[in-house]
């Protein structure tokens, strides 16, 4: 009897684990895409269903009280986070993710000790515990730098990758030796303690305008750590399902860092914006600035237009407005697009989510190679929040801090506005020469209220 | 725990080989449009590990009526706390993270249909 139920519950995870590749498979397209999620959904329902059934549960109300409390705040997360903190979001479900697979490694241990498990049982949970620690605690960093509650400039000090290295070295070299000693139990709570010191020390001195690389990276260590789980476990859907999360954030970690010219390494321990003020590369010459109704005239005259929007978007929560701005100029006859670098913003994609909320269809949506070409017969390209995807530097000038970085070349297009806060410089505190170009004009001001405004303005010329 | 013979073993490795293949052909095909919402899916899809939490949190008895009433001796082992800790997590990523997706792909989804016109 008991094995009969076991047998079940095996096919009922071989038909989850199908679903799930389905529900990604769905993905490659924006009109399959929810159909697909429905399928891994029923996967996830019908794997959580059949372990309800597992022989070894003797009791419910832990399980049901835990449930019902991770529903309501889910669903919670679900209706009420605005797509702006769709980057901090994910940064928090990074952590959440981690951490079940970390106290699933630690409960185990607890259970079983190191003794009963073979060897690569207690490699496999090591492994998990670690790298769910140290994910924990790194992504609640990201998530708190990008909520903007904890400074989002690199945190620096002298010795830090020294200490970096040492707190990596005795982390490893705990888990090595309670992998080797089973009965070292003190050496694999102290494993935990520096995963989870770690995971803070390894992302503070990261800057925010990396955020998409770490938030890729952090994806990928909490799908490892679930598959992980699996190993420990012995069950194929979770080392399946871990597996294609954690390749997800790897090939995602890949793709970032290829459109910022960096090395993941690089990225994880270059510290990037503290080092460019050190560098000084200051761009001389005149910002023009332009009014309102020139900016207005501008647009409403031309044929086609360009919006290159950035972090700045989401900051000042415009995409509403970009959206009214562009279908007044629309109205006029005038064709819109929408160039989309893949780091503009904070994750990836995350523009195309912000634009996708404010209606743009996603057929105006141009990924970078697609744009490029593009903007020579361009007449305004509109920056809205975005400075260096947008900084010719990077293709120009080989000192660059970002030389080599692929850009959105809105330099190329007859004219461009930038539309900017302030005087300031951008998140990495990069000069962009951009600014200071003849075909550049400035609009200083709340991107939000500027656009309104300018979609009132088209409307009336 | 059952322990281990070389050949699950290998049968994990395998499992896992083929799935890091299976992915890296899947994601490739994902298009940048979709990259946030990938993210928080793949998220929910390793929520599974909601799995192992669950058999941990439920594999003591706790006498609840004791427990109430302050018994040391009915107190939950630490496993079935982490355990319970753990269902809550998972469980927030799996509810929160399909929630969301499907939130964002229901407003990529719209665009289509905004254009030919919602009033039809």
């Amino acid at each position: 009897m008991e094995t009969g139920v076991n047998y079940l519950l095996e096919f009922t995870y071989l038909i989850a684990s199908i679903l799930f590749v389905l529900g990604i498979k769905g993905l490659s397209h924006p009109e399959t895409a929810r159909r697909g999620m429905f399928l891994a959904e029923a996967g996830m329902a019908a794997a959580i269903i059949g372990t309800l059934f597992h022989r070894g549960i003797i009791t419910y109300e832990w399980i049901a009280a835990g449930l019902i409390i991770g529903s309501i705040v889910g669903a919670l997360m679900a209706i009420w986070v605005p797509m702006t903190a769709m980057p901090q979001r994910t940064a928090l479900s990074h952590a959440f993710g981690a951490f079940a697979a970390a106290l699933v490694g630690i409960a185990e241990y607890t259970l079983h000790g190191g003794l009963s498990m073979p060897g690569f049982t207690r490699g496999a949970l090591g492994f998990e515990v670690m790298l769910g620690a140290l994910t924990t605690t790194g992504s609640l960093i990201a998530a708190g730098k990008l909520q903007g509650v904890i400074r989002g400039t690199p945190v620096q000090f002298k010795g830090q990758q020294f200490l970096n290295l040492l707190l990596f070295g005795g982390m490893v070299g705990c888990f090595i030796y309670s992998v080797v000693n089973p009965t070292a139990s003190l050496f694999f709570y102290a494993m935990v303690a520096l995963g989870f010191f770690f995971g803070i020390m390894l992302v503070i001195p990261i800057g925010s305008a990396d955020m998409p690389v770490v938030m890729s990276l952090l994806n990928s260590y909490a799908g490892l750590a679930a598959a992980a789980t699996g190993f420990v476990l012995g069950n194929n859907v979770l080392i399946i399902a871990g597996t294609l999360d954690g390749f997800s954030g790897l090939i995602l970690s890949i793709l970032m860092c290829k459109a910022m010219n960096r090395s993941i390494t690089n990225v994880l321990f270059g510290g990037f914006g503290a080092i460019i003020h050190a560098a000084g590369l200051d761009a001389v010459g005149e910002m023009r600035e332009i009014s309102l109704d020139d900016a207005a005239v501008r647009l409403a005259y031309a044929s086609k237009v360009v919006f290159v929007p950035g972090y700045g978007l989401a900051t000042a929560q415009a995409q509403h407005a970009v959206r009214e701005l562009a279908n007044a100029l629309e109205e006029r006859g005038v064709t819109v697009k929408y160039g989309i670098h893949p780091v503009a913003g904070r994750m990836p994609g995350h523009m195309n989510v912000l634009l996708a909320e404010a209606n743009v269809p996603y057929g105006e949506l141009y990924e970078m190679e697609q744009i490029n070409p593009e903007f020579p017969s361009t007449d305004v390209a509109v920056v809205i929040g975005a400075n260096d995807v947008v900084n010719p530097d990077a293709r120009d000038n080989p000192d660059s801090p970002i030389a080599g970085m692929p850009i959105l070349e809105v330099d190329k297009s007859k004219s461009v506005i930038v539309l900017k806060r302030g005087q300031g410089r951008g998140f990495s505190g990069l000069e962009n020469p951009l600014f200071f170009k003849p075909v550049t004009s400035m609009l200083y001001g709340d991107a939000k209220a500027s656009l309104s405004q300018l979609a009132q303005e088209v409307k009336n010329v | 725990m059952e322990a281990i013979n070389p050949a699950v073993l290998i049968a994990s490795l395998s499992v896992f080989v083929l799935a890091a293949f299976l992915g890296y052909q899947l994601i490739s095909r994902v298009p940048p449009l979709l990259h946030t919402p990938l993210m928080s899916a793949t998220n929910a899809i390793s929520g599974i590990s909601l799995i192992g939490s669950l058999v941990i949190a439920g594999m003591h008895k706790v006498d609840f009526h004791a427990l109430m009433a302050g018994g040391a001796a009915a107190k939950p082992s630490i496993a079935t706390l982490l355990g319970f800790v753990a269902v809550i997590t998972a469980t927030t990523n799996v509810v929160g993270g399909f929630g969301i997706t499907d939130r964002m792909l229901k407003m990529f989804q719209q665009r289509k249909k905004g254009a030919k016109g919602e009033s039809k």
